[in-house]
C-alpha cells in the first residue's frame, strides 16, 4: 500500500476503504481513523480556525483535538464540528471541511486574519457594543458567519438513536493498560464489570507508541488481556463508547458509537449506568508548546505523530523535526526513526539533559539542538521549516538561528492527566509541586483513579516540573494556545493588562479552552501562560471547573426515542377510533386524545360546535368522557374517608345516589372536583376531572398510607376498567331507555343524582343521572372492552330522537352557559368561596382543607369573584385570559380588577359570553366593565351577570 | 437514583415520585388550630443532608414509602413504610 509505513498495529492493507473529503474521493484502510485516512493521502489542511480563518490540520490523534473539525454527512444527517481524529472511517464516508468557503486552501474569509486586531481577547464584548442598531443587519448576520464553527443541519434529524439503563459493580471508564489492569482485577473476584473506551480499540497508550509490558510486546499484552476479559460472562467491554459525564449518586452517562454515518439503523445509543464502583483510568493528554506559527498545519503533538506512525502506518511528514523538554522527546524521536521516518532533528529546551539520549540520538543520526527552542514554524498555508534558536538570550541571539527545512514539527510540551470527569461533581484539580501535574480531586468512597490519570506512569516520568512551554515570540506574531477559538499568549497578556486576574475571567474573557474540546490540549498552556505574567506558579494562578459533556454529544441521543409522535406515550379511550371515522378533530388531553368538534362536510369547526350545543338543549347528545378520572373505593370505612377527602357533606350520601364532590388541598383551595357515586354502603366510584386523574389517586393513596393509617379502605384506579359517555339533553331518556329496555328510568325510579349497577348486553354497566350541560343527562358506563359497541349502539337507537355527537368544545360551551366552573376556573388559586361555592362546604366538619380554607387572606371580601360576563356586542371575539378593568382604565397595573376564564358563543343566547373572577364579583351583578385584550390591545365592554346564563332556576335537568 | 421498595426491590428512580419532607407530623382533619396546618403545610425543611422525605412507587406498586436520602450525594440510607407500619 503506498503511503503506508510496514508493520503498522491498527490497519488491514487487504481492506480498502472509500471515503471523499470536501467532495473527492480517497482511499484508506480499515482499522484507519478519518484523521489517518487523511495524513495518508497528504491531506494537511482540514478546516479553517474560529475567528481568523487561519488554516488548520490536525494535531493530536484523540478526543483531545482541537483543530481536525469536520462536518460529516449531508443535508439533515450532517453532524458538524466532528474530530476526524476520533471518527472511524467507514465505506462511503462524506466528509467535508467547515468555515472556509469556496475551500479550505483558499478561503476568502482568511481576510479576518488581516483584521486580528479587531479579533483579540473579549472582542465579543468591545466590537458588539454599540450601536445597538447595528446589532441585527450587521453584528448578528455578518460577524456570526464569519467567526464560527460548523453549521448546523437545518432539516429533522432522519436518523435513530437508542438508549439504555444499565447497571453494574464497577464501571471502569478506559481501556487503556490501566484501565484492563482494573477490569481484569475487578472481574476476578466475581464483580459484574463494565469497560468503557472511548476509542474504537483498546490499549491505550500501549496501542499508539511501542511499548514493553512485562518484557511482553504491548500490543500482544492488550490483545491477550482484552480476549481473556471478553471470554468472562460478568465482563462486558464497550468500544467507542465514551463517559460524557459523571453526575450525582455514581450517575455515569456514556455515548456509544454505533455508527458515525450509517445511513439507518441506530446511530448512536446513550448509556445512563449506574455503578456500584466507578474506577477512572483516563489516561493523561499530551499538551502543546506555544510559539509562533504553532497553529500551522503540520504542527502535531509528538504522541500522535508517533502514533499514526505505530498504530496507521502513517508517516507524519516526510521530515519530522522534533521539540521538547524531557527525555520523551528523545524517545519519541528514535521510535519514529525506527519506524521509518525522516526525522530531521530533535530541539530540547534543556540546558543540560542526560548524556545517554544525546549519544543514542547521536548514533541514530539525528541533530540535536540542545538548550534551544523554537523561534518560529515557516510556512504560508503548512508548515515549511522551522527556525531553531538559543533559549538563553533569545532575542540578542536572533543570528545565531537556524533554520531547518521540514514538514513537519512534533512537539510536547509534557503529559496532563485527565481529570475532567473526576471533575464533574464539583471538585477541582489539585497541583502535584512534585511532578508538576494536575491530579484529580479526592472523590471518597466508591470511587478510584487508577494509572497515569492518577499521576501514576509505569516507566519513564512526567518530565521536569519546570518545563517550558511557552516559548519566546522572537521576532513577534501569534503564539496560539487555543487552536479552535484562536487564543493566543497575547490575549493572555492583554486580558491580564486589561484586568481579568482570575482564571475563570481569563477563561470567559478570552473564551480560552471553551471550545468543543473543553480546553484539552489549551488549558495547562494557558495557565502557564497566566502564570508568566502574573509572575506567580501555575498552582496559584489555580484551574477552571470542568462541567459535562466532556465530549460533544449529539441531541439525537440524548433525546433517542423520545421524540415527535413518541416524546410520551398516548392513551386510547376505547372510542378513539369510532370518533376518528366520525371526522372528528382530535384535541390532546394529558395523554389522552378527545374529539373536540364533529363537523360536517364543508362545515367550519365554530359552526359545528355551535350545532352540537344547540342540538343537546333541543334534542339530544352524547359525549365521549372516558378520560375522566374514575377512582373505586372501598372498605368498612370508605365513608369516613369519603368525608374528609371532600368538603361538602358526603355522610348523608346513601347508596344508590351521587352527590357533587368539591374537593380542597391541605392549604383550603380547591384541588379537584367531580362525581361522588356510592353503589354500596362500603363502595364507592369517584370521578375526578382529565387533567387531575393521577393528581388525585395519590393524593388519596397519601392519606390512606401515611396519615389515616387506621382507617379501613383502599382506592385504585378504575379509569381505564370503565368508558363512559354522557347522553344529555330533553330526549335523553328515551335514548337510554332504548339502550337498557329492562331498566326503569323513570323520574320516580332513577331521579336525578340517582345511581344503578346493571347490565348493558350482558356487560357491567353503571348508569348515573348527573347532568354537566344543566340538561336531563345520563351517564352510561360499561367496561371498557364493550365501550366502542355501547358507543355505536348510542349513535344507532338515537337516530330516532336526532343525536348529535359532541366534543369537547360543545361540552364547554353547555357548561359555560350554566357557569360550571371547570379547568380554567380551578386554576389553584380559588377557594370554594370565589367560585360561589362557599354554601356547599360544611363549616366544621373534619375534611381535608377545612382548617387553613379560613385563613383571613382567604377570606378577603376583595377577593377576585366568579362572575358571568356578557358583551355589548354580542359578536365581540373576547378571549380566555384577558383582564378586567373599570370602564377608560389606562393599561393595566391598580386597575386591573381581574381576568376572562372561559369563552364561548352561546347559541342559547345568540351571543358571546363568558365567565370570569373580578374584584367583588359577586356584588357587583349589573355593573359595566371592560375586557382588555393586551395583546391584540383590544377592549370589549361586557355587563356583568351572575354565571349561570341559561336556566338559572335547573328546572330543565329534570327534563 | 436508586430506591429498594419494600414490595418490589431496587427499582430505578425513574418509576417513583418525589412526595414531600416527612418529618412534619400531619394534624388530624378534625383538629382546626390554622397554626398547627400551616406549619405542616407550608414549614417544609429543606436541609443539606439527611432528610426524611416520602416518595411513592408511582409506577410499580404504588405504596408510598419513607425515605431516608442524602440530599447532597443522593445517598439513600433506608427505605421503610411511613409510620413503620
Ligand atoms: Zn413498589
Amino acid at each position: 500500500m503506498a503511503n503506508r509505513l510496514p508493520n503498522a498495529i491498527g490497519i488491514d492493507t487487504d481492506s480498502p476503504i472509500e471515503f471523499s473529503f470536501n467532495g473527492r474521493r480517497y482511499t484508506g484502510l480499515q482499522g484507519d481513523t478519518l484523521a489517518s485516512a487523511l495524513l495518508a493521502n497528504h491531506q494537511r489542511i482540514i478546516g479553517r480556525s474560529f475567528k481568523y480563518h487561519r488554516p488548520r490540520g490536525i494535531l493530536s490523534i484523540g478526543s483531545e483535538e482541537p483543530a481536525a473539525l469536520v462536518t460529516l454527512g449531508t443535508g439533515a444527517q450532517a453532524e458538524p464540528n466532528t474530530k476526524a481524529t476520533t471518527v472511524m472511517l467507514r465505506q462511503g464516508m462524506a466528509a467535508s471541511s467547515q468555515n472556509c468557503w469556496p475551500s479550505p486552501r483558499f478561503d476568502l474569509m482568511a481576510i479576518n486574519g488581516l483584521f486580528a486586531p479587531f479579533f483579540v481577547a473579549g472582542f465579543y464584548y468591545k466590537t458588539f457594543m454599540r450601536p445597538a442598531s447595528a446589532w441585527e443587519p450587521l453584528y448578528e448576520r455578518v460577524i456570526r458567519r464569519a467567526a464560527g464553527l460548523g453549521k448546523a443541519p437545518d432539516g429533522p434529524d432522519p436518523d435513530r438513536y437508542g438508549q439504555i439503563e444499565a447497571s453494574c459493580d464497577v464501571l471502569v471508564i478506559g481501556g487503556g493498560a490501566a484501565g484492563l489492569e482494573a477490569a481484569r482485577t475487578a472481574a476476578a473476584t466475581g464483580a459484574d464489570v463494565m469497560v468503557a473506551e472511548e476509542r474504537a480499540w483498546f490499549g491505550g497508550q500501549l496501542a499508539l507508541a511501542p511499548a514493553l509490558v512485562n518484557g511482553q510486546a504491548g500490543q500482544d499484552w492488550v490483545e491477550q488481556t482484552v480476549r481473556e476479559l471478553e471470554g468472562q460472562p460478568n465482563v462486558r467491554l464497550l468500544k467507542e463508547t465514551a463517559a460524557y459525564g459523571l453526575y450525582d449518586d455514581k450517575v455515569v452517562g456514556l455515548i456509544e458509537t454505533v455508527a458515525s454515518d450509517a445511513p439507518s439503523g441506530a446511530r448512536q445509543r446513550s448509556w445512563v449506568v449506574r455503578p456500584k464502583q466507578v474506577i477512572f483510568a483516563t489516561g493523561a493528554i499530551e499538551q502543546p508548546l506555544a510559539f509562533v506559527g504553532n497553529d500551522l498545519p503540520g504542527v502535531m503533538l509528538a504522541g500522535a505523530a508517533l502514533g499514526y506512525a505505530f498504530r496507521f502506518g502513517v508517516a507524519p511528514g516526510k521530515a519530522v523535526l522534533l521539540a521538547g523538554g524531557d527525555e520523551q522527546i528523545v524517545q519519541t524521536a528514535l521510535s519514529l526513526k525506527q519506524l521509518g521516518v525522516h526525522v530531521v532533528g530533535v530541539v530540547d529546551s534543556r540546558q543540560t539533559p542526560p548524556s545517554d539520549g544525546m549519544a543514542r540520538l547521536a548514533d541514530a543520526g539525528i541533530p540535536y539542538h540542545v538548550g534551544c527552542v523554537i523561534g518560529r514554524a515557516r510556512g504560508w498555508q503548512s508548515v515549511a521549516g522551522a527556525e531553531i534558536v538559543p533559549l538563553e538570550g533569545t532575542a540578542a541571539r536572533m543570528n545565531e538561528r537556524q533554520s531547518v527545512r521540514c514538514d513537519t514539527v512534533a512537539v510536547s510540551g509534557g503529559w496532563q492527566p485527565s481529570v475532567h470527569l473526576q471533575c464533574h461533581l464539583g471538585g477541582r484539580p489539585g497541583f502535584d509541586q512534585t511532578h508538576g501535574i494536575f491530579l484529580p480531586p479526592e472523590l471518597g468512597e466508591g470511587f478510584q483513579t487508577v494509572g497515569r490519570a492518577a499521576g501514576v506512569i509505569n516507566d519513564g516520568d512526567w518530565g521536569p516540573v519546570d518545563r517550558l512551554r511557552v516559548f519566546p515570540a522572537a521576532g513577534g506574531g501569534k503564539r496560539f494556545i487555543d487552536w479552535q477559538h484562536d487564543v493566543t499568549v497575547e490575549d493572555v497578556e492583554l486580558a491580564y493588562r486589561e484586568g481579568y486576574r482570575s482564571v475563570e475571567h481569563l477563561k470567559r474573557y478570552t473564551t480560552l479552552g471553551m471550545g468543543t474540546d473543553q480546553g484539552k490540549t489549551s488549558n495547562i498552556l494557558g495557565l502557564h501562560a497566566l502564570a508568566t505574567v502574573l509572575g506567580s506558579s501555575v498552582a496559584e494562578a489555580g484551574t477552571t471547573t470542568f462541567r459535562p459533556p466532556y465530549i460533544p454529544i449529539t441531541f439525537g441521543a440524548l433525546t433517542a426515542a423520545e421524540r415527535d409522535r413518541d416524546f410520551r406515550p398516548v392513551r386510547r379511550a376505547p372510542a378513539e377510533a369510532a370518533h376518528r371515522a366520525l371526522g372528528a378533530e382530535m384535541i390532546t388531553a394529558g395523554l389522552w386524545y378527545r374529539p373536540r368538534v364533529y363537523p360536517q362536510p364543508g362545515e367550519s369547526a365554530a359552526h359545528a360546535v355551535r350545532r352540537e350545543a344547540a342540538q343537546v338543549r333541543a334534542t339530544v347528545g352524547v359525549v365521549d368522557v372516558s378520560t375522566l378520572g374514575k377512582i373505586a373505593l372501598v372498605g368498612p370505612d370508605a365513608p369516613e374517608v369519603v368525608n374528609r377527602l371532600y368538603a361538602n357533606g358526603m355522610k348523608t350520601l346513601p347508596p344508590g345516589k351521587a352527590r357533587y364532590g368539591l374537593m380542597l388541598r391541605d392549604d383550603g383551595l380547591i384541588m379537584d372536583d367531580g362525581t361522588v357515586a356510592r353503589f354500596d354502603t362500603d363502595r364507592y366510584l369517584l370521578t375526578t376531572t382529565t387533567a387531575n386523574a393521577a393528581l388525585v389517586l395519590s393524593h388519596i393513596e397519601f392519606l390512606l398510607e401515611t396519615a389515616w393509617v387506621d382507617l379501613q379502605a383502599m382506592a385504585i384506579s378504575v379509569s381505564d376498567h370503565w368508558a363512559a359517555f354522557a347522553i344529555a339533553g330533553p330526549q335523553s331518556r328515551a335514548v337510554v331507555q332504548a339502550l337498557l329496555p329492562e331498566e326503569d328510568l323513570s323520574a320516580e325510579a332513577l331521579p336525578f343524582l340517582g345511581v344503578r349497577e346493571t347490565l348493558f348486553e350482558g356487560k357491567d354497566c353503571l348508569v348515573m343521572r348527573n347532568s354537566y350541560s344543566g340538561e336531563l343527562a345520563f351517564e352510561v358506563y360499561v367496561t371498557a372492552d364493550h365501550g366502542l359497541r355501547l358507543w355505536e349502539q348510542i349513535l344507532q337507537v338515537g337516530q330516532a330522537y336526532s343525536i348529535t355527537p359532541y366534543g369537547t368544545e360543545a361540552m364547554a360551551t353547555l357548561r359555560i352557559e350554566k357557569g360550571h366552573i371547570a379547568g380554567p376556573e380551578l386554576d389553584g388559586r380559588v377557594t370554594a368561596d370565589d367560585v360561589g361555592l362557599a354554601r356547599m362546604v360544611a363549616r366544621r366538619k373534619p375534611c381535608v382543607g377545612q382548617a387553613l380554607r379560613h385563613r383571613p387572606g382567604l377570606q378577603k371580601p376583595n377577593r377576585p369573584r366568579l362572575v358571568g360576563l356578557l358583551p355589548m356586542d354580542s359578536q365581540a371575539p373576547l378571549k380566555a385570559g384577558s383582564l378586567l378593568r373599570p370602564i377608560g382604565a389606562q393599561e393595566g397595573g391598580d386597575a386591573i380588577e381581574g381576568h376572562v376564564t372561559s369563552v364561548t358563543f352561546s347559541p342559547a343566547m345568540d351571543s358571546m359570553i363568558a365567565l370570569g373572577m373580578l374584584t367583588r364579583g359577586d356584588a357587583r351583578h349589573g355593573e359595566i366593565i371592560e375586557i382588555w385584550d393586551g395583546l391584540a390591545n383590544q377592549t370589549f365592554t361586557v355587563k356583568v351577570v351572575p354565571p349561570v346564563f341559561v336556566d338559572p332556576q335547573g328546572e330543565r335537568l329534570h327534563g | 437514583m436508586r430506591i429498594t421498595c419494600p414490595y418490589c426491590g431496587q427499582r430505578d428512580l425513574a418509576e417513583f415520585a418525589y412526595g414531600g419532607d416527612a418529618t412534619q407530623p400531619r394534624p388530624d382533619e378534625a383538629d382546626l388550630d390554622a397554626e398547627r396546618w400551616a406549619q405542616y403545610v407550608f414549614s417544609r425543611k429543606n436541609p443539606r443532608g439527611w432528610h426524611q422525605e416520602y416518595w411513592q412507587h408511582l409506577h410499580g406498586c404504588r405504596a408510598w414509602l419513607q425515605v431516608t436520602r442524602n440530599t447532597a450525594t443522593h445517598e439513600i440510607a433506608e427505605v421503610g413504610l411511613p409510620h413503620g407500619q
